[in-house]
C-alpha cells in the first residue's frame, strides 16, 4: 500500500491520525502531567485511607460456627453424612450428581468441564476426620460399625437420623429414638471435634502439612445457614446486590453492578439455571463491549448523543469563529 | 556514496522497526493538537497514576505476607491504601472509558486502542475480584462461596477455583498484574502511535498533511 492509498483512505474517513496532524497545536507536557497526577492520586489515596480505613470482618471457621450455632452445625453434618447436602448434590466440579449441572438451552458447560475437585462428603467431611480422633472408645466402636456395614445400611441410618434431627430442630437431646446405628455417636464426636478446632485443621490439611486450598472447609461452612444469615445481616445476600457490596458501609465492587443486576430481575431471578444464563449473557455483552468499534448502530451512538460537543466545545467554538 | 545497508541482525531489525514506529518526538511529544483541551483527557493519566499506586501498595502488602494486615495497624493502613487506590483506579478508568466512548475514539485506525483499553478494564475487574477473594476474612469467604456458582456454571470453576486461597493469591499478585501491565503498555503505545482522536463532525480535509493527500 502506498502513501497515496493511505491518504485517500484517511481523507475518505475524514479522520487523520493525530500523529500526522498539521493543524494548530498547543504545548503539552506529558511527563509533568503524569508526575502531578501521580502525586495527586497518592495524596488522595493516603487521605482516603486515613479517613475511612478498610473493613476487616473476622472470618467464620468451623470452630466458631459449631460453638455459636451447634444445631445448624449438627443438621449440616447430618446432610453431609447422608449425602443430601448442597455440596454432595452439587454436580460438577465436586460430584457426579446426575442433572445437577446448570444449562444454557441444551448445553451444559459445567457438565462438559467435568468433576475436577471430587468431594465425597461422607468420607471427606465426616468419616475421615473422625478417624483421626485418638483415644475415644465409643467413637472407635461407632466407626467400626459404620465401616463394617454396606452403603445401603449406612444411607438408611444417616437419612433416618437426618430426618429425626430436622424434626428436633438440630437438638440432639430431643431426637426421638430410632434405628440410627452409630450415626448419633459419630455426629456428636464431630461436633466436639469442630468445637475444639480440630475439624478446621483436618479439613484443610487433608494429609498435607502445607495447605492453602480451603475448598472443603468453605463448602462445609457454606452448606449451613450460619454463613448466609451473617451475610444477609451485612446486606450481602444474592437478592441484596450481594457480590458487589462490602461489609459495613464501605464501597465494594461497584463495577460488578451489571452482573449483579441480572440476578435481581426475571427470568434470571427464579431460574434454576440463573448462573449459567447470567454468565452467558455477560459473555455476549463483554464481547460486544470489546468490539464496539465494529458494531453498526452502537458505534454511531456518540454521533447521536452530543456529549462530544461538550468535550470539544473550545475547539468547535474556535473553528466556528 | 552508497546508502548504509539495512541491518541484518534480529537486534538491528527490531531497533529499526521500533524507531520507525515510534520516533522519539512521537513517543514523547511536547505538543498536542489544539483540540486536546478538556478535563476528560486527565482521566487517562489519572488511571495510570492510580495503577502505579495500586502496584506499590500491593507490593508493600506482599512484603509482609497476606496475614500481616490483620494484626498490624501499619499493615491495616497499607491495606486501606490498596483498597482506596483500587477504588480510585476503577473510578478513573470508568470515566476514561465513557469519555472515549462518547468521543468515538476508535475512529482513524484506533480500534486496537479501544480494544486494549476494554481488555484492561475487564482484566482489572478480574484482578480486583481475586483481591477481594484473598482478603482472608468474612467478606472473602462469602464472595468466594457465592462466586463459585457462576464460575462453575460456565465451566470455569473446573480449573479456576475461587475457594483455593493459594491459587487466587497467585493470580492476584502475579498473573493478572503482569497481563494488565502488559496490555496497558500496548494501549499507551497505541495512543502514541495513532495519536489522540480528533473531534467528531469537523472538516479536517485541510488538516491532512501534504504527504498523504490524494
Amino acid at each position: 500500500m502506498t502513501a497515496t492509498d493511505v491518504g485517500r483512505r484517511a481523507a475518505r474517513r475524514n479522520v487523520p491520525s493525530a500523529s500526522k496532524w498539521t493543524g494548530p497545536v498547543r504545548d503539552y507536557d506529558l511527563v509533568k502531567e503524569f508526575v502531578v497526577a501521580l502525586v495527586v492520586v497518592a495524596l488522595l489515596t493516603a487521605a482516603l485511607a486515613a479517613l475511612f480505613s478498610s473493613p476487616d470482618e473476622k472470618q467464620i471457621d468451623l470452630s466458631t460456627w459449631s460453638r455459636s450455632a451447634p444445631a445448624d452445625f449438627l443438621q449440616t453434618a447430618a446432610t453431609e453424612l447422608d449425602a443430601s447436602s448442597g455440596t454432595a448434590t452439587y454436580g460438577a466440579p465436586y460430584s457426579h450428581t446426575a442433572d445437577a449441572a446448570q444449562k444454557i438451552g441444551p448445553i451444559s458447560l459445567q457438565h462438559i468441564a467435568g468433576v475436577t475437585h471430587p468431594i465425597d462428603t461422607v468420607n471427606d467431611f465426616v468419616v475421615n476426620p473422625l478417624s483421626g480422633v485418638p483415644a475415644n472408645a465409643d467413637l472407635t466402636t461407632a466407626l467400626q460399625q459404620w465401616k463394617g456395614t454396606g452403603a445401603d445400611q449406612q444411607s438408611k441410618w444417616a437419612s433416618a437420623y437426618d430426618d429425626a434431627l430436622t424434626k428436633a430442630e438440630g437438638d440432639a437431646s430431643k431426637v426421638a429414638s430410632g434405628d440410627f446405628g452409630p450415626v448419633p455417636t459419630m455426629l456428636a464426636s464431630l461436633l466436639t471435634m469442630a468445637q475444639s478446632g480440630g475439624l478446621d485443621g483436618a479439613l484443610l490439611s487433608q494429609g498435607h502439612f502445607f495447605a492453602t486450598d480451603y475448598t472443603k472447609p468453605l463448602l462445609f461452612i457454606a452448606d449451613g445457614t450460619y454463613l448466609e444469615d451473617r451475610a444477609r445481616a451485612e446486606h450481602l445476600g444474592g437478592d441484596q446486590w450481594g457480590m458487589m457490596n462490602e461489609t459495613g458501609s464501605y464501597p465494594g465492587q461497584a463495577w460488578l453492578w451489571l452482573y449483579t443486576f441480572w440476578y435481581q430481575v426475571e427470568p434470571f431471578k427464579s431460574s434454576p439455571n440463573a448462573d449459567a444464563l447470567v454468565w452467558g449473557l455477560m459473555a455476549l455483552l463483554t464481547v460486544a463491549f470489546v468490539f464496539v468499534p465494529f458494531i453498526p448502530g452502537i458505534r454511531s451512538i456518540p454521533r447521536w448523543v452530543p456529549v462530544h460537543r461538550l468535550i470539544w466545545r473550545d475547539y468547535y467554538r474556535s473553528t466556528r469563529a | 556514496m552508497t546508502a548504509p545497508a539495512a541491518p541484518r541482525s534480529w537486534t538491528g531489525r527490531l531497533r529499526g522497526r521500533a524507531v520507525d514506529a515510534f520516533p522519539p518526538d512521537q513517543l514523547l511529544p511536547d505538543t498536542q493538537p489544539a483540540y486536546v483541551a478538556s478535563w476528560i483527557y486527565v482521566f487517562g493519566v489519572l488511571t495510570l497514576a492510580a495503577f502505579i499506586v495500586v502496584l506499590v501498595s500491593g507490593g508493600l502488602l506482599a512484603l509482609k505476607g497476606p496475614q500481616w494486615w490483620h494484626h498490624s495497624s501499619t499493615g491495616h493502613y497499607v491495606n486501606s491504601l490498596h483498597l482506596w487506590s483500587v477504588e480510585l483506579f476503577m473510578a478513573f478508568m470508568v470515566i476514561h472509558l465513557w469519555g472515549k466512548f462518547f468521543m468515538a475514539a476508535w475512529r482513524g485506525r484506533r480500534a486496537m486502542t479501544w480494544i486494549t483499553g476494554a481488555v484492561c478494564f475487564l482484566g482489572s475487574i478480574g484482578t480486583a475480584f481475586t483481591g477481594y477473594l484473598v482478603q482472608s476474612n468474612f467478606d472473602s469467604q462469602w464472595i468466594s462461596t457465592q462466586a463459585k456458582d457462576g464460575l462453575n456454571s460456565a465451566g470455569i470453576g473446573a480449573f479456576f477455583n475461587v475457594l483455593d486461597f493459594g491459587q487466587m493469591l497467585m493470580w492476584h499478585i502475579v498473573l493478572l498484574p503482569l497481563v494488565i501491565g502488559f496490555v496497558i503498555g500496548i494501549h499507551i503505545l497505541q495512543v502514541r502511535r495513532r495519536g489522540v482522536v480528533p473531534p467528531l463532525d469537523i472538516d479536517l480535509t485541510d488538516r491532512v498533511p501534504e504527504q498523504v493527500k490524494p
